[in-house]
């Protein structure tokens, strides 16, 4: 039970103010859900790097010694810029599966929060303007971003329960609503190989969107499955490299209002957290219609919305 | 000589018993599911199993008819800017008028004035009568939103946003259409005689982000006046606690599978939901988690019956209990001095749970005339009254002996169990051991 | 004129002023300016006043609303003039779901589109949508009038009681119990005062066609089952 905000854009003079207009979106659904934020950037993306976003809950003690696994994994060429608990390595492609080892060897607790060539998440508990001013957000630019307010239900408030849910590169979901075959369908995943962090329900729709890109599909194509295998009442707003996705389920209860202009698409549980954006009085405003996916790719059509059958 | 052999005995199933039996003959029959009122039948662990540490050298009671031992307890502290303070810690749960007759209604309103508490309003609207009869009345705000108008939403005294009940977690209803009567359907807009169907989700929010934009809008229309409760029945009773409070709730009102409804399936009673034992520790622990117990009160229902029930409810940490059961048994329903009547219904004194057919002899669940004038309001409501007074009375009588001056101050730890489900559900030792099961020792 | 700019004044200055007129009130008209998306906006109305919102509301805009005259002129969240008793609810832009939702009284008019479930529960309320509604519009339905001048989506008029619906282009499926109705002259004036209460004067009645209930779930029956 959540606010979600998303932002794509297709005017790129917006890009250096994407940090800014998603934390003022997400600052204006705090109420509805006061246990933790996250927030998902795309940013730019570095030929054969990627980037991996580690979190830690006692980053004075321990971010020295990640520093010093940096160094032994991927030598002078990695790069890290420590956010509060959040830190962003850099590092190229082929040195990311020896980091993800490496993290998971140390005494530590460092947690991987994300791994992807443009992606960086940054999550906590806490209430969307103490995340976002931790993280320092609005400084951030980037090409589309998707960010959530919690307020859990029935899994843990904890920092891995917070969304955006990464379940695999460049891809993240945030969502609004509860499943109810969410244990089934873990459990078929968890025989295909897909781990979890948390009990939440949400990361299991992300990782079933992870499962059938991983199979072949685009973003549009898995959300469209995911009408046929997701139980519950949801509304999802996902983020993939180029991509921008939105699904809600056939019931629709959860809100869900959505503007497009020339310059960007954007998202809001509610319409209030759309009132800020540059022209929003000119925009086309609408609610996405039930059991419909709605998806934006930068390398397909701009502004594309295709209906599920 | 011939050998006989010794003759089997006809042996019937311990899975198809009678009662199966009649079920699957009824059903194949009628075409229709068993349709009844009241709480679950079956046997679930209850208070019964739990008992009382009372004072003796380690401790003191306090004197019985000397030593104060206060009752009283102040709902709605949290936001509303009139909340609501009843003398005893039992109030009427929600009823409505249409499932109850019209002298029903009243006596439930008369009983609970004498008795110092609250009365609640059902799936069905706010008469007259019960606001008049009524010192204390919460209006109840139901998916059906039979009768709601913001008129009565500001002549109430608390707001009751009913999400579930505890026969029935999870579902809506359908009441069929014999005790639907002219004033019944004009108050409910629905033309007389039909069936009544009943929606599980409300109809204009989903889900605690959307409840707490409903309930700014109730504060809103009553100028932040009323207590807000919210009712859920026990399934997930630590989660929905929590949401309740998140969602901004004042009250929140927990409702176990014992707890009645005017009409359901048989099957939702007896399958759906968790004792009302095993709610309480939970929902209590949600508050705390949240720092929030005694800050937003907990009202327990669902099977309360006696002055030992209030104590426990109020020992594993209820700031109050409601009775609905108990309070029309109070005003005459089953009691045996119909039992010819009974009879003639195919039932006996003590079973009578057609309340949806709306004949009954004791003219309390009923919309017919003749039936309903046998309730004596005043009468009624005079036993209500007497019996409201004594379960305080014994409730305190309990609380003194392990030495408390406020029914508040009674404690988990002045429980102990008789069984281990008990221990289990209670969160309090077996008793004459230290094993709390899940908990505590070996 | 009593003007209320809620980017700086709290949303309860606004409901407590509007609480506070009284039959002896001289200035009965509100202003209301900056919205921005905001809640419960001028709820419980009880007078008749009128109220000009000048921006886009959030949810249960007009929320029970009893004998005032709101107009929004922008675009409505969930619920607007939910409960309405009397009085009239015009939303210029479209509107969210539960548009009017348990309405018992009163015109809501929508010049744009309405959502899912709009008029979901009504008990007496007009309702009149220049656009398209969404899906389950009217479910269960007691008492009132839904008049959609554009297509209605899925499972229009669900367990529907006896709410009068009438729509002007497509259906895109009807909910369970209930049907098309022959268009009588009683039904023909009654859209017209309808069209013409909601200032939609160029549209006539005899492009609508009715829905109403079969009647066929008012009592039990086993083989209408798959129908809850």
């Amino acid at each position: 039970m959540c606010g979600i905000v998303g932002l794509f854009l297709k005017d790129r003079a917006l890009e250096d103010r994407l940090g800014e207009m998603l934390s003022d979106m997400l600052v204006t659904m705090t109420d509805r859900g006061p246990d933790s934020a996250g927030i998902a950037v795309y940013g730019k993306a570095v030929p054969g790097r990627v980037k991996v976003t580690i979190q830690c809950d006692t980053p004075g003690a321990d971010f020295p010694a990640l520093d010093v696994l940096v160094r032994d994994v991927a030598g002078e060429m990695a790069s890290i810029a420590v956010k509060d608990t959040h830190a962003v390595v850099e590092l190229s492609r082929e040195k990311a599966d020896p980091l993800r080892a490496a993290l998971a060897a140390a005494p530590q607790t460092f947690r991987i929060m994300s791994v992807g060539e443009t992606m960086e998440i940054y999550k906590e508990t806490g209430l969307p303007k103490d995340v976002v001013s931790r993280f320092s957000i609005r400084q951030m630019r980037g090409t589309h971003g998707i960010g959530h307010t919690r307020m859990a239900t029935e899994s843990a408030v904890t920092t891995l329960g917070a969304h955006p849910f990464s379940t695999g590169d460049d891809q993240c979901l945030v969502h609004n609503g509860s499943l109810s075959n969410h244990n089934n369908l873990r459990r078929d995943l968890v025989r295909q190989g897909i781990t979890f962090e948390t009990e939440n329900d949400s990361e299991v729709a992300a990782a079933y969107l992870t499962a059938r890109m991983r199979a072949g599909s685009n973003l549009g194509e898995a959300l469209t499955s995911a009408l046929d295998d997701l139980d519950g009442f949801f509304t999802f707003v996902v983020g993939t490299k180029t991509g921008f996705g939105v699904l809600r389920d056939p019931i629709a209860c959860k809100p869900a209002v959505m503007a497009e202009t020339e310059r960007y698409v954007a998202f809001g549980s509610e319409y209030r957290a759309l009132v800020g954006l540059p022209g929003i009085e000119n925009a086309r405003v609408w609610e996405p219609e039930p059991a419909s996916v709605y998806f934006w790719d930068r390398d397909g059509a701009t502004g594309q919305a295709m209906l599920a059958a | 000589m011939s050998y006989h052999n010794p003759p089997t005995p006809p042996r019937k199933s311990a899975t198809f018993d009678d009662a199966s039996l009649a079920e699957i003959r009824r059903a194949a029959a009628t075409g229709i599911y068993d349709i009844r009122g009241g709480g679950t039948k079956r046997h679930v662990p209850h208070f019964d199993d739990l008992l009382f540490l009372g004072a003796s050298m380690s401790r003191y009671p306090l004197e019985g008819y000397r030593e104060r031992c206060d009752t009283s307890v102040t709902l709605g502290t949290r936001f509303a800017r009139k909340p609501i303070e009843l003398k005893i810690p039992v109030t009427i749960a929600g009823m409505s008028f249409g499932a109850l007759s019209g002298p029903a209604k009243e006596a439930l309103g008369r009983g609970a004035t004498i008795a110092g508490t609250s009365t609640t309003t059902g799936d069905g609207g706010m008469t007259d009568e019960e606001r008049g009869h009524s010192e204390l009345l919460v209006y109840q705000y139901l998916p059906s939103r039979y009768g709601m108008n913001p008129v009565d939403l500001r002549r109430c005294d608390a707001i009751e946003i009913v999400v579930g009940q505890g026969a029935k977690p999870g579902g809506g209803g359908m009441l069929l259409g014999q005790k639907i009567s002219d004033r019944v359907a004009e108050m409910r807009t629905l033309p007389k005689g039909i069936d009544q169907r009943s929606a599980c989700r409300h109809p204009d929010w989903t889900g605690p982000d959307d409840l707490e934009i409903k309930i700014l809008e109730l504060r809103e229309i009553t100028d932040w006046e009323k207590p807000i409760y919210i009712k859920v029945g026990g399934s997930r009773p630590y989660y929905d606690t929590a949401l309740a409070v998140k969602a901004g709730a004042d009250v929140v009102v927990l409702d176990g599978m014992q707890g009645g409804t005017a009409a359901s399936q048989d099957v939702f009673i007896e399958h759906v939901g968790l004792p009302t034992l095993a709610c309480i520790r939970p929902a209590v622990k949600a508050l705390q988690d949240l720092g929030m117990h005694r800050k937003v009160q907990l009202i327990v229902s669902g099977g309360i019956r006696n002055g030992a029930d209030v104590a426990k409810a109020l020992a594993l940490g209820a700031d109050a209990v409601s009775v609905g059961t108990a309070a029309l048994v109070a005003l005459g329903d089953n009691d045996p001095k119909w039992e010819a009547e009974y009879n003639a219904l195919g039932t006996t004194a003590g079973a009578y749970d057609d309340w949806h057919e709306g004949k009954d002899p004791a003219g309390i669940t009923t919309q017919d005339p003749a039936l309903a004038s046998r309730l004596d309001p005043v009468a009624a409501g005079r036993r209500l009254a007497n019996y409201l007074k004594v379960i305080t009375l014994e409730a305190q009588t309990i609380a003194r002996a392990c030495g408390h001056n406020d029914l508040h101050n009674l404690e988990p730890e002045d429980l102990v169990a008789l069984t281990i489900e008990a221990a289990a559900m209670a969160e309090v030792p077996l008793a004459g051991t230290t094993w709390i099961p899940g908990k505590t020792g070996l | 004129m009593p003007a209320f700019d809620l980017a700086a004044t709290p949303l309860r200055d606004l409901n407590q002023a509007l609480h506070a007129v009284t039959p002896k009130t001289n200035d009965r008209a509100f202003e209301i300016r900056n919205p921005r998306g905001s809640h419960a906006v001028a709820v419980g109305c009880s007078e008749p006043v009128t109220v000009a919102v000048h921006g886009s509301v959030g949810y249960y805009c007009g929320g029970m609303n009893a004998a005032a005259d709101i107009t929004i002129h922008g675009s409505a969240g969930p619920g607007v003039a939910e409960n309405m008793m009397s009085g009239r609810v015009v939303v210029e832009g479209d509107a969210s779901q539960y548009a009017g939702a348990t309405g018992r009284g009163g015109l809501l008019v929508i010049k744009g589109n309405a959502s899912s479930r709009c008029g979901i529960s009504m008990k007496g309320i007009d309702i009149v949508v220049g656009g398209n509604v969404g899906h389950m519009s009217a479910f269960m339905g007691q008492s009132g009038h839904l008049v959609v001048c554009g297509d209605a989506g899925e499972a229009l008029g669900d367990s529907l009681y006896e709410a009068k619906l009438f729509v002007r282009g497509k259906v895109k499926s009807l909910g369970a119990d209930c049907i098309e109705k022959e268009m009588r002259p009683e039904h023909l004036q009654a859209l017209e005062r309808l069209l013409a209460e909601a200032g939609m004067t160029d549209i006539e009645p005899t492009e609508f066609r009715r829905y109403g209930s079969a009647r066929k779930l008012y009592t039990f029956n086993i083989d209408n089952a798959d129908a809850y």
